[in-house]
């Protein structure tokens, strides 16, 4: 009962501050508008690919691309929380670790999805307005990549909160963007087709666990063009989702113990 | 049994010891303080008690549960206000002591009612739905304090409570911590470089200077061990030796720059010492206070340290040479 009182206060917390940051709000809807419309239209109007055009092909990126940024950084963010902010008066409370760890994911997961929902809003506009054919947003279709995208959201998550938790000064920063959050979302399928790719690149796309999840929601929102192929199996979402789950399974794994670990 | 007693508790940091085998016993209901001046250890030590910072070796045990095997436990028995700031600045104060309320699991009606009651106390209520943000730092540190004061811990450990606090609220909040040691038998740790407020709330003290304690005992008593009343002489240059002659003298030490001699019943051998140090600028006789108690131990003051080579110092050296 308390620790779920605890969790509780956790997600209440993040909530609350999530819709009061209105410019957190704001530019999770710009960045991603930036990128369908500049990027989308300005490659679109040279590039497609598997029969829709580029602007529709990259919108399942560019959903993961908002869920990857904002899950991270949530999560390193705690560098500075328990330094300054909140986060210390955290750690002394009669709460268990895991439980401290569960309420930042449930906050954290909670923001990327509120982001997310606004996405999809925007995705409904310009499927209309005749800018994303051949997007089939649906109750079904949204729900599954909500799913998905849950899903990854949570190994995500925990990857910042695992990184934020280890690091003793924000002076690392800089680099998890450099060396984590954009190869992730570069080396993912996000942007392009991953079908013959040069040999020296593929081994890092299919390591990544993201270039799944934009796979399974590709697939529920667009069709079978351009499958992920590895070897001679033809991932279904079904698969797609189980590898995303498993990766998550392994970050809330690291995550719990290094929340043991944790040092002020 | 002591209720929190640390066993050679010690913390390194790359080049320096900050707490350094530290031994202490601290018993139930008492309101303790830790003196001393900045980086001598204090907080160092508080996080270590508090369990957010490993003690690189030696333990410490909390309400019988010890600081390293049992975190958990030791978490479920204390209460801390920080040094630094730790509300969340974009909540309202009254979020943040809601907040609290949640994490140590208070049930709702009693939650409620100690919010009224430390607001009532830190004087917050007609701001308590404002943003922190918005508060000014003495606001900011009322409610930490506030916070820290609401869920009635067993031990509540105070980091520099009532840094950069008007007199009033000090006032109050001495006051309020009193009532929670007497009426609810808590333990209390104080933190502190306000030599009045140790001297008016601590039943006793442990004076510490660079991680070591230099002397632990009641107020009163640490004053009284000095001997009798001290005499401040200010003064181009002193005969020292002809002080040292003067039996009744107990100690003479430099203070600040000036030279501080210690001496029972004080007022009626002044005119005797006047006529031997010889011409002097100013003199002041006082009971000893707590500073007077620092300075004894460490021969440092403790607000500012001495300036290196003042001129009493080096007559003090000069005058041991000979
Ligand atoms: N994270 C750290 N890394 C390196 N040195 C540290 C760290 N934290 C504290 N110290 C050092 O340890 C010593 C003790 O610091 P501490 O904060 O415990 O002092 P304090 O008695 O609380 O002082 P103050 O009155 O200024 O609050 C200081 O010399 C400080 O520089
Ligand atoms: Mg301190």
């Amino acid at each position: 009962m308390s620790e779920l009182k605890g969790i509780y206060a956790l997600w209440y917390r993040e909530t609350k501050v999530f819709l009061r940051e209105r410019s957190r709000v704001i530019s999770s809807i710009i960045n991603p508008l930036l990128w369908l419309l500049i990027i989308g239209g300005g490659l679109g109007s040279a590039v497609s690919f598997g029969g829709v055009n580029y602007q529709t092909f990259i919108y399942p990126g560019v959903l993961i691309q908002t869920a990857l940024f904002s899950s991270v950084f949530f999560g390193v963010y705690i560098v500075w929380d328990k330094k300054v902010d909140f986060m210390k008066e955290v750690l002394v409370a009669p709460m268990r670790r895991t439980s401290i760890f569960v309420g930042k994911i449930l906050g954290g997961s909670t923001d990327t999805l509120l982001q997310i929902l606004i996405l999809f809003a925007i995705g409904f506009i310009l499927t209309f307005v005749g800018v994303m054919p051949g997007l089939h947003l649906t109750v079904s279709s949204i729900a599954i990549s909500l799913a998905f995208l849950l899903m990854t959201t949570i190994g995500l998550v925990s990857i910042g909160l695992i990184l934020g938790s280890q690091m003793e000064s924000p002076e690392g920063f800089q680099l998890i963007i450099s060396f984590l959050v954009f190869p992730l979302f570069f080396l993912s399928g996000s942007l392009f087709p991953i079908t013959n790719l040069p040999n020296w690149l593929a081994p890092f796309i299919f390591m990544n666990p993201v270039t799944y999840a934009v796979d399974g929601i590709r697939t529920i929102l667009i069709g079978e063009q351009e499958k992920v192929i590895v070897g001679a199996i033809q991932l279904s979402p079904m698969l797609d989702f189980m590898i995303v789950t498993l990766f998550s399974i392994i970050m809330i794994g690291i995550g719990t113990y290094a929340f043991k670990k944790m040092k002020l | 049994m002591p209720i929190i007693e640390t066993k050679k508790l010690t913390k390194k940091f790359e080049k320096m010891i900050a707490v350094d085998t530290l031994n202490l016993q601290i018993n139930e209901g008492e309101i303790f303080g830790l003196l001393g001046p900045n980086g001598a250890g204090k907080t160092t030590t508080l996080l270590m008690l508090v369990t957010l910072k490993p003690p690189t070796s030696g333990t410490a045990t909390i309400n019988g549960f010890d600081i390293i095997k049992q975190p958990d436990k030791v978490r479920k028995s204390i209460g801390i206000v920080f040094q630094d700031p730790s509300s969340d600045e974009i909540l309202t104060g009254y979020e943040n002591l809601k907040l609290h309320g949640w994490l140590y699991d208070m049930p709702s009606d009693l939650r409620e009612e100690r919010i009224k009651e430390v607001l009532d106390l830190v004087e917050l209520t007609d701001r308590k739905d404002d943003r922190v943000k918005k508060y000014s730092g003495g606001m900011r540190r009322r409610l930490e304090l506030a916070r820290g004061l609401m869920h009635h811990p067993k031990i509540l450990f105070l980091d520099e409570p009532t840094l950069g606090l008007d007199p009033q609220s000090r006032e109050h909040i001495w006051k309020y911590i009193e009532r929670l040691a007497k009426e609810k038998n808590m333990t209390i740790i104080i933190t502190t470089h306000y030599m009045e407020e140790a001297d008016k709330l601590c039943d006793r003290l442990a004076i510490i200077d660079k991680g070591k304690i230099v002397v632990l005992g009641a107020p009163k008593q640490l004053k009284k061990d000095l001997g009798g009343d001290i005499i401040r002489l200010k003064a181009n240059a002193l005969d020292l030796d002809a002080l040292k002659k003067l039996s009744y003298i107990k100690d003479i030490s430099s203070c600040e720059g000036e030279v501080c001699l210690t001496l029972e019943d004080a007022s009626s051998h002044l005119q005797e010492i006047l006529n031997v140090v010889g011409k002097i600028e100013s003199v002041e006789i006082r009971s000893p206070t707590l500073d007077d108690v620092f300075l004894h131990y460490t021969g440092r003051a403790m607000r500012e340290g001495t300036p290196e080579g003042s001129w009493a110092e080096k007559m003090m050296h000069a005058s041991e040479k000979t």
